[in-house]
């Protein structure tokens, strides 16, 4: 009986190899697929996708990661990517990966029609579907929206012990600061984040730890991308932490984008281009029902036909900083090293 | 030694003399232990042309703290873990006390949590927004301020309650071996329980304190996920963090140089303060220890101390965890789950698998390689080829994308020379590389489990075997592979478990649309999606509990022997 069990646990060991070579590379041959790396941890598979299956019987497979670690994996596959479509959280990697010669023009109708010009590629290798943007947040039982001004002004010593912030690990600290960088100059920006330090905030990895701490009294003051506020108000229209746009005075809220762009090495190039109309199109991608991406994750649509749900009507009008995108990846890694000089 | 402190620290122990040496072959074994140690070594190449301006740059900025945050969690963990471990393990063999035998077991029951996990539920429990604060301000005032968990104290706290039974399992193993004998031997030189503890129990110890503290400091310093949810930056989570944010691979490789260093250091120091010195019980097997009964209130303090262990290290967690997943599935507002649940658990278990497989066929060819030619060049090979439990998962993974990215590249090219169609990325796009950072990781695990089962196996009878005319193949399969398949079994559940809750390996060299369960439970959780993050950490959390189940079997006293005092 024991030799059973050796020889059935050897024989087990080398079906489940075979099985496993197999499986990885020729389960999608028959279906329509397209391939995406997303950077967006919105759940594991985003109701946007779904219905564009439901609605194209293409099927949407998607690996996460950070978008910085996708561009790595992106650079080193080269020619041999699985992936059809780069999805970003971040204009900086897509612009790099399009400075690389990662992602291929795409020539669409559609896309042009959709997409106003600032927010896509002029060569077509990127397409903005969504906007977010990184504002102040505040408590209003203990902050007057007057008392908020600038990200810069944060560095006053009156918010010492008053602010939560996002570790500079993040791409979304990194690219706010990068804006700062190409506002103010690098020592300004350098400046500004020591004035940050000084005042000793809650580093918090998370916007939604940063709402509730605010919610719950712990800092008065944070940053944070609009739609994690949204998706609170959502759940609770009462939730007490409100939204204030920065730099209405100046250059305007630092604003990035979530971004598509087909890959160019793309074996699906042709369910990829699919997969980004069909993300733009006012209807669909850009509804504000819950199939689209401005209802799923309360993000401010690209295409100007789209209206943007209530929730993000209810913050108001405001003014953008006008920032390229393709000057955003330079910036960040500016920003990167910036961070960690001023002990962020 | 018993057999469960073999298990986890065999590379630090001498083999056992083989009766007669053989003259095997150790070819295969010292192939697989090449295989192992290529990846560290193409990574050590690095060295020789160093990328001063990044070191100069990450001097300027975050390695002073990284160095000095891993310092601290060093010894914050090895302090912590050493005394949860050392002190249960001390009060299960020298005490009696209410639920002692249940406690005995139960206390393993963290190892089956994975470090990242409970990093993610202590944040959302006790951080400021979290209930248990908030019930606190609501009972004492709004303006209550607790010291912030996001810190060094509590990655420390959360890691030495998940880490301390690697402590407690070797330590209850040395104790207990000693115990009978020694604190009789102590109480006839008039010692008191106290000292005979302080002064000859725990230094006769060492050897396998010092093993269990290792290898629990081992585990804090490979860990990136938790320190990053505790906003702790170590050298460990600075190498993901170069590798990504900066782009850059070759200061990533040069900084887990860094932390090789400091791994190397560490078994140095495991190594002197085991000295030269090897302990041996006198006589055979020991007799049961005789317990000193607590009475009265006394008898309630370690039932208490131990409930409270459990709760924070366990109960808490899968309570919590349980709770999340049942608001998740019912409540869930997002039931993207159910799309992705099957091929995420489908993706695990196959990786698991394959690795488990693999790396126990691997270990028990080294295995009796080592045993069928002995001696201290066997030994060496061995202790290379289970080297990997030393270095992070990061590491790992950055040596094996720099050793299998050329190959990939290289047939590519080629292939296209040769006017064939390029194969793509068969080694890095494949989750070749992944199993092989499996491998590597996880080969001391898999040694450690076949080379104790193969100990049993007598050397008469491969001598008769090999006096009836066997070749070593078919004395392997014949006559090893039977009576060692048990120690096989642990060893493949061992490593699958270990597998499955592997996470920066697996962040790294994932191949496209092998997401896993350990993936997906940290992607949510670092958005906070807590709900969402739980399902998958439970099902990590429950697999786990096979192997805890196994090690909650051997090595236990059972039912209390009625004691006298």
């Amino acid at each position: 009986m024991r030799t059973f069990t050796l020889r059935r646990a050897a024989f087990l060991a080398l079906i489940v190899v075979l099985v496993g070579f197999t499986f990885t590379g020729a389960s999608a041959q028959a279906r329509q697929i397209v391939n995406v790396y997303s950077s967006r941890h919105y759940g594991a598979m985003e109701a946007v996708f779904v219905k564009f299956t439901q609605e194209t019987g293409i099927e949407v497979r998607v690996s996460q990661g950070s978008a910085q670690s996708l561009v790595t994996r992106l650079e080193a596959e080269g020619a041999q990517t699985p992936a059809d479509v780069f999805f970003s959280i971040d204009a900086g990697g897509a612009t790099l990966l399009a400075g690389k010669g990662l992602l291929a023009p795409v020539k669409s109708e559609v896309l042009t029609a959709n997409i106003p010009a600032d927010l896509r590629d002029p060569e077509g290798r990127w397409f903005a579907v969504a906007q977010r943007f990184r504002t102040i947040v505040y408590n209003p039982a203990k902050v007057k929206p007057e008392e908020l001004s600038t990200y810069e002004d944060l560095a006053d010593p009156k918010w010492a012990g008053r602010l939560c912030l996002r570790p500079a690990t993040h791409i979304y600290t990194i690219s706010l600061v990068a804006s700062m960088v190409a506002a103010l100059g690098e020592e300004k920006a350098e400046a500004v984040v020591k004035g940050w330090v000084a005042n000793k905030p809650q580093m918090i990895d998370s916007d939604t730890r940063i709402l509730d701490t605010i919610a719950a009294g712990g800092c008065d003051v944070g940053i944070t991308n609009h739609y994690y506020l949204a998706r609170k108000i959502a759940e609770n229209a009462n939730f007490p932490v409100k939204l204030f746009w920065a730099n209405q005075a100046d250059r305007g809220v630092h604003r990035n984008i979530s971004v598509m762009g087909v890959t160019a090495n793309a074996v699906n190039r042709e369910n990829a281009i699919k997969l980004i109309e069909w993300m733009s199109e006012a209807d669909k991608g850009q509804s504000a029902d819950v199939s689209g991406l401005a209802g799923s994750n309360w993000e401010f649509p690209v295409n100007p036909a789209a209206k943007p749900s209530e929730i993000l009507a209810g913050f108001g009008e405001f003014k953008i900083d006008a920032l390229e995108f393709s000057k955003y990846g330079e910036f960040q890694q500016k920003a990167i090293d910036l961070l960690g000089r001023a002990g962020y | 030694m018993a057999t469960e402190s073999k298990r986890l620290v065999r590379p630090f122990l001498p083999a056992l003399p083989v009766a007669k040496r053989r003259r095997g072959r150790l070819v295969l074994p010292i192939l697989i232990a090449a295989l192992v140690l290529l990846p560290v070594a193409i990574l050590a190449s690095e060295m020789l042309h160093p990328s001063l301006e990044m070191w100069e740059q990450l001097w300027a900025t975050i390695l002073p703290r990284m160095l000095l945050n891993t310092l601290l969690l060093i010894l914050g963990v090895g302090v912590g873990t050493f005394v949860l471990g050392v002190g249960l393990a001390w009060l299960m063999v020298g005490y009696r006390f209410p639920g002692r035998p249940f406690f005995e077991r139960a206390m393993l029951l963290p190892l089956a949590v994975p470090s990242f996990v409970m990093g993610f539920v202590y944040m959302a429990t006790f951080d400021f927004a979290g209930p248990v604060q908030t019930a606190l301000r609501r009972t004492f005032g709004a303006d209550l301020r607790l010291p912030d968990i996001r810190s060094g104290w509590g990655a420390v706290m959360v890691l030495s309650l998940v880490l301390y039974p690697y402590v407690y399992l070797l330590a209850r193993a040395a104790f207990r071996e000693q115990a009978a004998r020694t604190v009789e031997a102590a109480r006839v030189m008039g010692y008191t329980r106290a000292q005979s503890f302080f002064r000859l129990i725990l230094p006769l110890a060492r050897p396998s304190l010092a093993a269990g503290t290792v290898l629990a400091i081992m585990e804090a310093m490979t860990d990136f996920a938790t320190v990053r949810f505790f906003s702790f930056p170590t050298v460990s989570e600075g190498i993901v963090r170069v590798w990504e944010g900066r782009l850059d691979r070759a200061g990533a490789s040069e900084l887990a140089l860094l932390l090789l260093g400091i791994a190397v250091v560490l078994l140095l120091v495991e190594r002197a303060m085991r000295g030269q010195r090897r302990y041996y019980q006198a006589g055979g097997r020991s007799a049961r220890p005789t317990r000193y009964t607590l009475t009265g209130w006394r008898a309630w303090l370690p039932v208490a101390v131990c409930s409270g262990i459990l709760f924070a290290a366990f109960v808490l967690p899968v309570g919590q965890l349980a709770l999340w997943t049942i608001e998740h599935l019912t409540r869930g507002l997002n039931q993207s789950w159910s799309a992705v649940f099957g091929t995420y658990v489908l993706n695990t278990f196959l990786l698991a698998s394959v690795a488990a497989g693999i790396t126990v066929l691997l270990a028990l060819i080294v295995a009796v390689g080592v045993r069928m030619r002995g001696g201290h060049f066997a030994k060496a090979v061995a202790r290379l080829a289970t080297l990997g439990y030393a270095l992070p998962g990061a590491v790992i993974a950055a040596g094996i994308l720099m050793t299998l990215a050329p190959i990939d590249h290289t047939l590519n090219r080629v292939a296209k020379e040769w006017g064939f169609t390029p194969p793509g990325l068969v080694l890095t796009g494949s989750i070749v590389g992944l199993i092989y950072a499996y491998v590597v990781r996880f080969m001391s695990v898999a040694y450690n489990s076949v080379e104790a089962s193969l100990e049993k196996v007598k050397p008469s009878m491969e001598q008769a075997a090999r006096t009836m005319g066997a070749r070593l193949a078919r004395i392997v399969w014949r006559i090893h592979g039977p009576l060692v398949s048990h120690g096989m079994a642990a060893g493949m559940i061992l490593v699958f478990v270990d597998a499955m809750k592997e996470l920066p390996a697996t962040l790294m060299l994932r191949p496209f649309g092998m997401d896993t369960l350990a993936v997906w439970s940290y992607m949510a959780a670092s958005e906070s999606f807590w709900q969402e993050a739980a399902l998958p950490a439970l099902t990590i959390l429950l697999v786990g509990l096979i192997p805890v189940s196994f090690l909650m079997r051997i090595g236990n006293d059972g039912h209390d022997v009625s004691t006298t005092h």
